[in-house]
Order: structure tokens, then sequence, then C-alpha cells
């Protein structure tokens, strides 16, 4: 009986021939990641709770403040520095204000075969290079860290077989939440979701991102694409070389399987409060937003960038919208510069932010009031995920934000 | 003896505990906020021994570990749910909270209700009724019973 590429790396990982799913397997962590959302707790933990403290790799390692930086209160900066110091003190890789933390781990670590616990849901995002990423809590982050271990129990895969093209003005994260709003926020739980077909071809590594990120919202463990010729691709440019590549065997084994053709998926948008609230874009065009936002982990890179920049080029923000453009990485802050799309962005009225988490997570920058709404490439569309409990939040593509932002409710770029 | 606090289906760790207080010092800082956008009344209505009851996905979302362990810090008993999002589910464990996967108690109880639960029989005891509750696989079983997964470091070191 044949393996799933997540089969092969969990298999690789254990130091075992083969493994199956509904197993429970001790295996070797490649790389642990972890931001400023818990690391604070990872580091008290450390210090307070262990008989015998100790760091099994330090390489492994790596330390992010993402989520609320430039620091919002003397607490928050309190906890920050207790992060940023014990990463000085032990040696640990240390990123702050440069990115969002998969972003950063994207475009300087990951590599294809790789098993990676972060302390973040949306580690998920990994899977775009053909490595295993999955989200844990501090406590196995901090277990992960001084055994170089951790355990796993094997996920049953979902195949999903992409066919066709998306259509012209059509992104992937139309594509994802027309997935997530079809098997819903609990449709792959403790499962890996495998993309593949001829309509993965189509997908850039970018793309595959923004596929595998939202994974964590159908409930998944992770989500993975072969490392093919243009993820390597990816690697190469950024001079990595990829762990293993594994490809699914033929006669693997699937819990399920679905397909989806490209062609057919048009502009989604979530309603609030659920990421599986999933509608056609038009059928919320009108309503009112306070607030658009463009930026994240899922949607924050230069392809997104040069949508948004492309609809709001030569026109103007809607007078009472705050429009926050929050590039995901310096990396891409500095090509939106070199572009022009930072200059287009700002003529337009919007408010260009540091490279962080923003109002994706509601904590730091742009948080909303009461009764407001807003409109966002974000990952979540929880009850108050973005400020005031009774704020509401709608997901839609870059170019539903960019053309929303605009007309100051809900539109699709067509509808300009 | 614990009374019942029960929430909706897809309850996400937002709910828990809403980002702005993530970055607080401490868990016990953060405890006061439990439930804050559903029910601010919580963490003063909430005695130890008291038990959470979710429908289907509960702790979906964001992997913040801070979720289960205010509601460990707060003395929930444990968290009773359909189903449970795979990263709460694995958190709590972690952390020594007990999470009970029971299909039908959820639907037949209400906020308010008096329960019981024997761990180790499996079985919780609601309005008159016993329910079933499925056990978890003994590996998880063997790391809650030591107290959690740092508990369980520090014993493998010695």
């Amino acid at each position: 009986m044949g393996m799933t590429i997540a089969e092969k790396i969990i298999a690789r990982a254990a130091g075992v021939k083969a493994v199956r799913a509904g197993d429970i397997h001790t295996v070797n962590l490649d790389r642990m990641m972890s931001n400023d959302g818990t690391t604070h707790l990872t580091v008290d933990m450390y210090y307070n709770k262990l008989k015998n403290p100790r760091i099994a790799d330090v390489k492994k390692m790596v330390f992010i403040v993402d989520h609320n930086v430039p620091s919002d209160s003397a607490k928050t900066a309190g906890s920050q520095k207790k992060m940023r110091d014990f990463a000085r003190e032990h040696g640990i890789d240390f990123w702050e204000g440069k990115g969002v933390c998969h972003q950063i781990m994207m475009e300087h670590y990951v590599c294809p075969g790789e098993l990676i616990f972060g302390a973040d849901s949306h580690t998920c995002t990994y899977g775009a290079l053909g490595a295993f990423g999955t989200g844990v809590g501090c406590t196995d982050l901090l277990y992960g860290m001084v055994t170089g271990t951790s355990w796993v129990l094997v996920p049953e895969t979902v195949k999903f077989n992409l066919t066709g093209s998306l259509p012209e003005g059509v992104y992937p994260r139309d594509l994802m939440l027309t997935i997530i709003g079809q098997i819903g926020a609990n449709g792959v739980n403790y499962q890996v979701m495998e993309f593949t077909g001829e309509g993965a071809k189509t997908l850039s590594v970018n793309d595959r991102m923004v596929l595998c990120n939202l994974a964590v919202e159908a409930g998944a463990k992770t989500a993975i694409f072969e490392a093919d010729e243009i993820a390597l691709e990816y690697l190469r440019e950024r001079g990595r070389e990829p762990k293993a590549v594994f490809k699914s065997d033929e006669d693997a084994v699937y819990a399920k399987e679905y397909t989806f053709d490209l062609s057919e998926v048009v502009p989604v948008a979530a309603k609030p409060d659920f990421v599986d609230a999933v509608v056609p874009a038009r059928e919320v065009c009108g309503v009112h937003i306070d607030e658009a936002f463009l930026g994240s982990c899922n949607n924050g890179r230069i392809d997104e960038l040069r949508v948004g920049a492309a609809i709001v080029k030569g026109r103007k923000v809607a007078e009472h919208v705050r429009f926050l453009v929050v590039p995901a990485s310096q990396e891409v802050y500095r090509q939106a510069m070199e572009e022009g799309l930072i200059q287009i962005f700002m003529e337009s009225g919007a408010i260009v932010m540091n490279p962080n988490c923003s109002v994706c997570w509601g904590s730091c920058q742009g948080v909303i009031g009461e009764n407001e709404v807003l409109i966002s490439t974000g990952t979540r569309n929880f009850k108050g995920r973005a400020g005031h409990p009774s704020s509401k939040v709608y997901l839609g593509s870059a170019a539903t934000v960019a053309a929303s932002a605009v007309k100051g409710e809900i539109c699709t770029a067509d509808m300009l | 003896m614990g009374k019942i606090f029960k929430f909706h289906n897809d309850l996400d760790t937002d709910q828990i505990i809403a980002s702005q207080y993530l970055l607080l010092p401490t868990i016990e800082e953060m405890k006061v906020h439990t439930f804050e956008s559903l029910d601010p009344e919580f963490p003063q209505k909430a005695v130890p021994g008291d038990f959470v009851v979710g429908g289907e996905n509960f702790g979906c979302g964001s992997s913040r570990e801070q979720a289960p362990a205010v509601l460990k810090a707060l003395g929930i008993q444990a968290v009773v749910a359909k189903s449970f999002a795979r990263i709460f589910y694995r958190n709590a464990i972690n952390i020594g909270l007990p999470v009970i996967v029971c299909k039908d108690l959820p639907d037949a109880v209400e906020s308010g209700d008096e329960m019981e639960l024997s761990l180790t029989d499996g079985v919780a005891k609601a309005g008159g009724k016993e329910f079933v509750c499925t056990k978890l696989p003994e590996y998880m079983q063997q790391i809650l019973s030591q107290g959690g997964l740092i508990a369980s470091l520090n014993k493998e070191v010695q």
C-alpha cells in the first residue's frame, strides 16, 4: 500500500519505512517557529517549569516578532523583550518587523520534505513548498525546542483534484474560500488537504501559499502541494536545497477526493462571523464599509499588491473609508516600491503600513470600533476578530477589497 | 458536580480569549477576559469544577494556547463537545485540561444545568441521564494523567 506526500514526510521524520493514518509516531522536527503571540509564555515555562532547561538544536529555532509590531503598549513591549532577550541569549535566529512570520519562513527557511512546527495556526502555509507545516501551542513548541522531537498522530489525507485555470479577475483566494464554503469549517478536521491535478500546475508558489494558508480554516492539520519544478525554481532563486522531494504513490490511500474546476470559480466573500459562510461576492455588494485591509500572511504578497494597485490607480479611496495596505514582508515592500505600487496606493489615499499581522489579528493597528464593518484579505472573520465584538468582518480577494475601498461599500472590481 | 456553560458550534479561540489580551504578561491577567465577547460575566460566574460544553469543532481558529490555559486557570473541570478542532484539543491535553468528546450530551443540556463527569469511566451525568463519552487514545490519556506534557517531560529527565 502506497503513501501520500504527508505520510512520506512523517515516515522520514520518524525514521521508519512506512506510516499509516491513525498511527502515533515520535518524530524529529526539522524546524520550529514561534512568534510574539505566545513566545513570552514559552520563555516563562522554559525558566520556571522545566527541571532541565535546554535546547536540543538551536539551529532549528526561529523567533519572529510580527503580531504587535511596533509594540502598542508597555505590557506588549515587556512580553516582546522577554522573547528578544531569550533569542539573543541562546543564539536563536530572531526577526522583528521584517514581515509576517509565515512570509519570513517561506522567504528564508522552508524546504520541501521538512516537518515544521510553528506556534501559529497558519503554519500550514509551508505546504506550498512541499513541506509539512502545522500549528501547535506553546507547550508543544517548548517540548520540541527542548527535545528536538514531538509526537504526531498521522492524519488521513484528502485529495483536492484541481482542473482548469482561474478566469481573469478571479484569484486563488476566491478558490480557497469557495472550497472552504463547500466543505465547511470542520470539513477536513485533523486531515491533510493535498492539492493536485492539472489546475495545480497553473498556480505559482504565491498562489499555492494562499490555498495552503487557509487550510486550517477548514480544520486541516496541514495542506500540501508536490514540490514540482515551480516550487524548486522558487527554492533555487533563494539559494536553498530541498530536504526531500516526495510524490504521492499511485496506490496511496485517500480518505476522500474532491474535484474543483478552477474555471467555474467566481469572486466570493465570506460573511461575518464564519470563514465558511461563503457567498458569491455579488450577494453582499452594497454593504457599507468603514475600513478595508489589504495584507496578511494569506494575501499581502506582491501579486496581491499588484492586483490592488491596478484597481486603485487613478482613483481615490472613498472619503469615509480607511484603506490599510500592509505588505507581508520588507522584501515585498521593497519590490512594491520599485514597481511604483506604494506610490499608487498613497496617491489613492491608502494608509501604507509596516509589515506585520495588522488588523487581521485585531490587536495592533487598524482595530475597528463598535458596529464598524471591515472588508479584508485577512485570514478570519470571527466575531470581534478585528476589534469590537459588535464589529463585522467580510473576507474577499485583493481585487474585491481594493474596489470596495474606492466605492465605500462592498463591490467587485468589475462594478467600479 | 459542576454547572454547565454551553456554547455554539464552531466556537473559535478568539471568543475564548481575544487577541488584544494575548500579550499580557501572565495567564492570571488574561483569565478575567475569558469569553468576554459572548458572556462578559463568565469569569465571575464560573467556579472551580464547572464545565464548558460546546457543539461541533470546538476551539477552531487560532492556535493560541492561552485559550485552554485561561479555562484551566478559572478551574474549569473539563470541556465536553461533539467534536474539537485539532490544535485546541492537543493544546488542552498538553496543559492537562481534560477535553471529552461526547456526541449526545451537548444537545441534551443547557447552560446552568448540573453535571458530573467520571474521566476514568468516560461517563457524564446530567439531567438524570447518563452519557457515554469517547475515551482518549491511550497516548494522550497518559499525558493528561501525568498532568500535561511538561510534567511528563520533567519525569523523562529524572
